[in-house]
């Protein structure tokens, strides 16, 4: 098992390297930060001066070990706009997406599963359908269209939520967070549903799928014949089963929705980490862009990690060893 | 909405007794369901309309010299400088919003199904291998998923504007790149649970080659939830390329898809000029519903353990 | 019926008097503000932006100072005159204090001459307002002489972009320590109270300013960049006051009797440039065949003056801009600085154009690309399509291209385009700063032609502005720039298509004096007088 873990670990230090060189490249062919931060009224030596104060006279592979030098010793580099430790700079936003997030899944859960739970138990019901028919709209609905009519109802026309930002923090832990204040929930209401919206219909149709089949699968049908109360069927039998999908999904869907809350965060002007990597790549600020991408990248591969183990607990035909 | 098309009195189709084959069998059973065939309807029609949509729109929506921004933002119903009626309004620019959907729709589904599908091609083979493979196989792409996933869509589409400039096919390239990487997941996973089952076993000890494993018993049983994923990622990818739309990055301004009008509206919501957007949005909604409608229906007929 | 609802309207009324009475006197002294641009850093020489000036100048001062109408007004200087060719000597204003107490001399005014070029990692240094500087003399304590290295009439007007520190608290500070609020410490009208980059900013009065003190003793800035959101924000009552407002939304926000615009012609001119450097075909043009051109046709200029006639820039400004632009066929409104009084915007005339185009042997016009940005200035991607369609109706068939800045202006400064659209601030509101940027031939030496991105070239222009640039007397120097942005017009250098205007909203309760040069500023914002 350690050896696993840390074989593991080689990989993902293999991955975040890898990140870190296309995203250099990518930045560097999509344009010149200089262009973009660089006052109007400057003259060439003044263009100049930019860029070697920002080190990019120099050829790129030398950007990049530079860089990776400085990595080495937990130095990702310093923002070109802020003039910042890139870390620091996403580390101070990270709770509030991390709120965000956290606060669409819990959502999503507490309204997909049920949801889902129903449609598949009783697939022909009117009621099922209408459940189906509408998670049809959460996903094909734009996130951003959804953003700004949530607004429009809720803060416009209704006045009960504050239509943008962030409520009062309270600090624990050196970070700031919102979600323990009353003000701070009223505040990450709209943002949390709106980042949910495309969740609750996934999780309603993955639930639904995985009961559907699990209810015609031989042990369900023995357990039944065993006389077991339909409702212990249905919550140990058929529910520890339907998991399995659900978890890799929603797992999954944690990483997504914590990488790419990035247009509802600039919808409702939230201040967390996805609303500073658009400001980011705007500006091609690349020591940020590059630090961002790489935390990214850490979580993407221990959530990943953790959905294998979750497997290996749910469904012991899966073995970590084998691999 | 599947309750008001029930009524509908669907005609008596006479099946007279003929060999089973496993697509009329399917056939048969995905027609057990009228919603589903009415979905399918409905999406043969969007089709026809998008394929067709030169020879009955009033207005070319993307030649310039046929726009005019002196009959722009113009209410549903007005009649134009050009002589006809703008049956749904005009947009910014003049143009005709019922001409600029049937066009958009084209877009829309090319983007779309072609994403999806090439996502999922590539995906789900990528996903079978590493699960039926194991060992390195399995790492490499693993480790490849886990930077596709952590990509951001708006940075891989940057980058592909950079390279290539604007165009449809860019957006659906860049669609691809960022989606494959859930069908190999997905698919992963459950071939993770499915290749250790009797009937893989079974086939393995019959010195069945690895292809034919992988693409008749593996892939089979795990296309549920590979259908449930690709007829949402459709759906993801049309609003997806909405999205990219709306953050400037999508199809080029003057060729615009159902989701760039959308996005174009959506700045003209707060001042009451609901057409521009709303519509374009109506169709967005019907064109993947009935999508959806289609695919659940496929999903359980497609499905090897819902078999009676 | 009739009877309830008048009833009901007055009991309505009635309600919300008693709530606009108890919520007055809480509201009036704190003032919420909501402005579209990212404010980047609040050390005041790190970053030229505009949005950054903005907010230097809620905290610090400068020696001189922009008015409402961007004409040049005193600062911490009273007065200010040259006292030989190449010396300007600044009369200091007595008895100003640093929010921390430290009284302002002319000391203060050295340190901060020295501290501009010495900012580290400055993605944009306020060097370039400071370098003309040779030496600072501090003749007595409010008494300060600039020597320059050569004669620089436009010294008052570059040392309004340079706010003032303290020696004292200012020795050694750096960036992070404005930012965290240790040293953000000015002369201005408003204190630091907090800050949190890309969100928002905390002020509080400052009691002791020597100028008119502003009306709030509380102000939030908040950044809220999407532009829908802003306006909802002001809709919903979460804010008070919002900056670029969406034209989109000004027809209804105009009509609601909830809601006050101000607007305010600027000095922001939004341009066609054009390729003027490759004599073998453009990049992005070619024949209705779809071949490459042998020649460029920009390089015609009955083929320039033809594209710039056929643009109907009256619709433009009314369809597209919402009456938010005034139609330009030159940098500046016609009564700023260096100017030409006379000079409208041309007037369209597509016939006149298609003949034009067949006179310089394009009768059946080409085909050309027309790039531009679709984030960056106010419907930037709308514009380029509605020229589209006018170029397209004389026979050009025009391809429209518009994608982020990001990616935009990196191909624009390589010469990879043939026409795009941008947009120029003149930040010093007088004719040489455009001139001196757009038009004058590149040349890194004497800082010519920085964003001369379609690299126009003409040596008569490039001669009257050098001669402009060291002239003293203001009535020669604005004889010489008319004459240089006369030749430039003439020979349709660029084809200027309007001028924006700058819109704020806010509470119907506040008045704003706005301003031409964009800045969105508290001390601006009062409560409007009781009718």
């Amino acid at each position: 098992m350690s050896v696993y873990l840390l074989r593991r670990l080689f990989q993902s230090l293999l991955v975040m390297l890898a990140m870190s060189v296309i995203v250099f490249v990518g930045v560097y062919a999509i344009g010149d930060p200089v262009e973009i931060l660089i006052s109007p009224d400057a003259d060439q030596i003044e263009r100049e001066r930019a860029i070697k104060a920002l080190g990019l006279d120099l050829p790129l592979w030398m950007q990049y070990l530079s860089f990776l030098g400085n990595a080495l010793r937990g130095d990702l580099g310093r923002s070109f706009v802020f003039n910042e430790p890139a870390l620091q700079l996403i580390l101070q936003r990270m709770p509030a997406t991390l709120e965000l997030a956290f606060g669409a899944m819990f959502i999503a859960l507490l309204i997909g599963l049920p949801l889902g739970l129903y449609a598949g138990l009783k697939p022909n019901s009117m009621g099922a359908k209408v459940v189906m028919t509408g998670s049809i709209l959460g996903f094909s609905l734009p996130t951003f269209w959804v953003g700004l009519m949530l607004i429009m109802v809720f803060a416009v026309q209704l006045g009960w939520l504050p239509s943008t930002g962030r409520g009062t923090t309270v600090d624990v832990f050196g970070l700031r967070w919102s979600f323990l204040t009353w003000d701070g929930l009223r505040h990450l209401a709209m943002p949390a549903l709106n980042l949910a919206l495309f969740k609750i219909s996934l999780v309603i149709r993955l639930t639904r799928a995985g009961v559907r089949e699990t209810m015609l699968m031989d042990y369900v049908k023995f357990a039944r014949a065993k006389g077991l109360s339909p409702a212990r069927v249905t919550y140990v039998h058929v529910f520890k089963n339907i998991l399995i999908p659900v978890v890799t999904v929603v797992g999954l869907e944690l990483g997504s929705t914590i990488a790419f809350s990035v247009v509802t965060e600039s919808v409702f002007a939230w201040p967390g980490m996805g609303k500073l990597i658009i400001d980011s790549i705007n500006v091609l600020d690349r020591p940020v862009i590059v630090a961002y991408l790489m935390i990214i990248v850490l979580m993407f591969i221990t959530i990943n990690l953790l959905v294998d183990l979750a497997y290996s607990a749910l469904d012991p035909r899966v073995r970590l060893e084998n691999k | 909405m599947s309750a008001t098309t029930a009524p509908v009195p669907t005609p008596v189709v006479v099946q007279p007794p003929k060999v089973e084959t496993p697509f009329r069998r399917m056939a048969s059973e995905f027609c057990e369901s009228k919603t589903a065939v009415v979905g399918l309807v409905i999406f043969a029609i969007i089709v026809l309309i998008a394929v067709f949509a030169p020879l009955i729109t009033p207005q070319n929506p993307y030649d310039l010299a046929q726009l005019d921004i002196m009959d722009g933002r113009m209410e549903p119903g007005t009649v134009g400088g050009a002589g006809f009626t703008y049956w749904l309004g005009t947009d910014d620019q003049g143009r005709d919003m019922l001409s600029g959907i049937m066009y958009g729709l084209r877009i829309s589904l090319l983007v779309g199904a072609g994403s999806a599908i090439i996502a999922c091609a590539f995906g789900a083979s990528l996903g079978l291998l590493a699960a039926y493979a194991g060992k390195r196989t399995d790492t490499v792409i693993m480790r490849l998923v886990d930077l596709q996933l952590s990509f951001p869509s708006i940075l891989a589409a940057l980058m592909i504007l950079a390279f290539l400039g604007k165009g449809v096919f860019n957006v659906v390239l860049a669609l691809v790149i960022v989606e494959w990487a859930y069908y190999a997941r997905t698919v992963r996973g459950t071939a993770l649970v499915e290749r250790r089952r009797e009937y893989i076993e079974a086939a393995q000890c019959l010195a069945l080659p690895t292809h034919r494993v992988i693409f008749r018993h593996l892939l089979p049983n795990c296309l549920p939830p590979l259908i449930v994923v690709g007829t949402m990622q459709i759906a993801r990818a049309i609003a997806l390329e909405a999205t990219l739309s709306f953050l400037g990055l999508g199809v080029p301004i003057t060729e615009p898809s159902l989701g760039l009008l959308i996005s174009n509206g959506y700045e003209y919501m707060l001042s009451g000029k609901y057409w521009i957007s709303f519509y374009p949005g109506i169709a967005l909604l019907v064109t993947i519903v009935s999508i959806n409608l289609v695919g659940d229906q496929l999903r359980d007929v497609l499905n090897p353990r819902l078999k009676k | 019926m009739l009877q309830i609802s008048t009833m009901r309207a007055a009991a309505m009324a009635a309600v919300s008097a008693l709530a606009l009475a108890t919520a007055v006197p809480a509201a009036a002294q704190s003032l919420t503000m909501a402005v579209g641009a990212q404010v980047t850093s609040l050390d005041p020489h790190y970053h030229a932006l505009s949005p950054n000036y903005a907010v230097a100048t809620m905290i610090f001062d400068a020696l001189t100072q922009f008015d409402s109408e961007a004409r040049l007004e005193p600062g911490l200087a009273e007065s200010w005159k040259p006292v030989g060719e190449t010396v300007w000597e600044f009369k200091l204003r007595a008895g100003v204090k640093f929010h921390n107490g430290n009284p302002f001399t002319a000391e203060d005014v050295a340190f901060t001459i020295a501290r501009v070029p010495a900012v580290l990692n400055s993605p944009s240094s306020y060097a370039i307002y400071t370098r003309a500087i040779e030496r600072v003399e501090v003749v007595d304590p409010l008494t300060v002489r600039f020597h320059t290295r050569a004669p620089y009439p436009l010294l008052p007007t570059d040392l309004a972009q340079v706010a003032i520190l303290d020696r004292e608290t200012h020795e050694g500070a750096t960036t992070d320590d404005f930012n965290s609020g240790k040293v953000a410490i000015g002369t201005g009208p408003f204190r630091y109270a907090s800050f949190r980059s890309g969100d928002r900013l905390e002020l509080t009065r400052n009691d002791a300013y020597w100028g008119d003190k502003p009306h709030w003793q509380q102000v939030h800035y908040r950044i809220l960049p999407n532009d829908a959101t802003r306006t909802a924000a002001l809709l919903a009552g979460d804010v008070d006051f919002i900056d670029q407002v969406p034209t989109s939304d000004l027809t209804n926000l105009r009509r609601s009797d909830r809601v006050r615009i101000a607007e305010k012609d600027g000095l922001r001119i939004i341009f066609l440039a054009l390729d003027h450097q490759h004599p073998q075909g453009s990049p992005l043009i070619t024949g209705n065949d779809g071949k490459p051109l042998a020649r460029n046709p920009l390089h015609d200029l009955r083929v320039r003056r033809a594209l710039s006639i056929a643009i109907d820039r009256p619709a433009i400004a009314t369809r597209v801009m919402e009456g938010t632009a005034q139609p330009s066929g030159q940098f500046l409104p016609p009564s700023a600085f260096g100017a030409i009084p006379d000079l409208g915007a041309p007037r369209t005339d597509a016939e006149a154009a298609k003949k034009l185009l067949a006179e310089a042997g394009y009768p059946e016009g080409f085909r050309i690309t027309l790039n531009g940005p679709n984030d960056r200035y106010m419907n930037d991607a709308r514009i380029i399509q509605a020229v589209g369609q006018m170029w397209t109706r004389i026979g050009v068939r025009t391809n429209v291209d518009a994608q982020p800045w990001t990616t935009f202006i990196g191909r624009a400064g390589k010469q990879e385009l043939s026409a795009f659209l941008v947009g120029w601030g003149i930040s010093s509101g007088e004719a040489s700063n455009p001139l001196r940027s757009l038009i004058a031939s590149y040349d890194r030496d004497k800082g010519f032609g920085t964003s001369n991105r379609g690299r126009y070239s003409n040596p008569a222009i490039d001669a009257k502005l050098e001669l402009a640039l060291r002239e003293l007397d203001d009535a020669k120097r604005e004889a010489l720039l008319r004459e240089a942005t006369k030749t430039a017009m003439d020979d349709i250098a660029i084809i200027p298509i309007h001028i924006q205007k700058n819109v704020w909203a806010m509470r119907p309760t506040l008045v704003h004096d706005s301003r031409a040069d964009e800045l969105t500023r508290a001390q601006d914002v009062r409560p409007a007088p009781a009718r």
